[in-house]
């Protein structure tokens, strides 16, 4: 845990400049509020559900059948079973619906919390397969021509202006030690910064009260750029997904982060 | 209907569907998301501007497309009717500091704000500002000639007029302010009175 304190530390400079946020780290030491949902999302796994009445252990998430360590790491990835590049947020949805019996339009209907929620099934799942990965190197499948083919519509999606405000990925995210209003700005397209905000997602966000996963964040984001709504498991939210992860490839897994 | 094609999309993005990667990426962009409130699937579909600025920056432009939308955008600026350029500046301060509008969590029926502080450093006593643009701190030292008031109003408008592809809003072309607000944020950028040109401490 200590080390991992030290990373982000090193990771966000700019921490100095939040001043109630930095008084409320100081404060929390190395209490995440997220270990709650971390506890929740392994009892998750492990908890009979849907017709089926099976458990999550069977799912493959890419490193076999069952195996969590190291597996959110490398995602996205190409998985031959659905012919698809897919984040770990829709993996789960697909295990929920192959092993459990679940209906997705039911289980991906509403992915992520509102304000003043509790938290979803999958931000529980999504963060426990995190804290699986602390420590491991980012490392996503791009051996499969669709796994490249996703970087490169992720690479060009990044630069796509649209919208009222003329606004991509890019206005905000290409250009390093930038910040808006006080809150600094990773530029993704460097591989440090990509790294270290790529690897502390999911976060528990103070502001929120909540842990927030990268899908979120993506979503989050489109919201700002004054585009409609990004549909939870999309091509757009999967590619950028690969772009941020390859970009940070090498990095180490910090997950889950402490953000304002 | 709305419920179908919602299921659809749902459907297509988490892949019971093909999903090759498609050549055509404005489709793919459409098909991955959704109307939510005012903010329609209209908004993803680019025009000439939006188009010719989405290439990575470290791409070679072809020179005479730019030179001919940049000249395109400075053609269409529209300068106050009545030739007036400055409105209240102590207004144009609170346009400056409101980020909402034009979001799909935004009451379209409350004005939009110019989400100046986002960007730029104005008036020195507001410590919160961001730094993806340049400090226009003092703005108002460079005076109030015709060239300035037309050269100000011209960067508020549309800034492609003279930086094309700048990363800042048409905020006149793309109607983001009103004339009213636009003057108003004029007066808050060159009124000598103004928060904006307030000594440094």
């Amino acid at each position: 845990m200590i080390t991992r304190w030290c990373l982000l530390w090193l990771a966000f400079p700019a921490w100095a400049d939040e001043g109630v946020f930095d008084q409320y780290r100081d404060l929390m030491g190395d209490d995440n509020p997220a270990i709650f949902v971390i506890d929740e999302g392994e009892e998750f796994w492990y908890q009979s559900q849907g017709p089926s009445g099976a458990t999550l252990e069977a799912c493959d998430l890419g490193l076999g059948a069952g195996v969590t360590r190291g597996a959110y790491a490398q995602f996205p990835r190409y998985f031959a079973d659905t012919d698809r590049v897919m984040d770990i947020e829709t993996r789960l949805i697909h295990c929920m619906e192959t092993l459990q019996g679940r209906d997705r339009t039911v289980t991906a209907a509403k992915p992520y919390s509102l304000r003043g929620d509790f938290g979803t099934e999958l931000e529980a799942l999504v963060t426990w397969l995190a804290a699986e990965s602390e420590g491991v190197v980012i490392a996503p499948e791009q051996g499969h021509l669709k796994e490249r083919a996703m970087y490169a519509l992720g690479e060009e999606i990044f630069f796509y202006r649209a919208g009222p405000h003329d606004f991509s990925c890019a206005t905000c995210h290409e250009q390093s030690d930038k910040r808006i209003r006080l809150q600094q700005l990773p530029n993704l397209t460097d591989h440090h910064d990509a790294a270290d905000a790529y690897g502390s997602w999911p976060a528990y966000r103070m502001s929120q009260g909540l842990v927030r996963t990268m899908g979120w964040r993506l979503q989050d984001c489109f919201r700002q750029q004054r585009w409609p709504g990004l549909t939870f498991g999309s091509e757009v939210s999967i590619a950028l997904q690969t772009y941020m992860a390859v970009n940070a490839a090498g990095g180490i897994m910090t997950a889950p982060g402490l953000k304002r | 209907m709305k419920t179908t094609l919602w299921k659809m999309t749902l459907l297509l993005g988490i892949g019971i569907a093909p999903t090759a990667v498609s050549e055509d990426l404005a489709a793919v962009i459409q098909a991955s998301f959704s109307d939510r409130g005012q903010a329609t699937l209209l908004r993803l579909e680019q025009d000439p501007l939006q188009q010719h600025c989405s290439q990575p920056r470290d791409q070679p432009v072809d020179d005479e497309i730019a030179m001919a939308l940049r000249q395109q955008r400075l053609d269409a600026v529209v300068f106050p009717a009545d030739g007036d350029f400055l409105g209240d500046w102590q207004r144009g301060a609170t346009v400056a500091a409101s980020g909402r509008g034009l979001q799909f969590n935004d009451d379209p029926s409350i004005a939009n704000g110019g989400n100046c502080y986002a960007c730029h450093q104005l008036a020195p006593s507001e410590v919160a500002y961001g730094t993806l643009g340049p400090s226009l701190t003092q703005y108002g030292l460079r005076g109030q000639s015709d060239a300035m008031l037309r050269y100000t109003w011209t960067k508020l408008w549309d800034t492609h007029a003279f930086n094309l592809c700048s990363h800042m809003p048409r905020f006149g072309a793309q109607k983001i302010l009103d004339e009213q607000q636009l003057k108003d944020v004029m007066a808050f950028l060159l009124d000598p009175n103004s928060s904006v040109n307030q000594p440094t401490e």
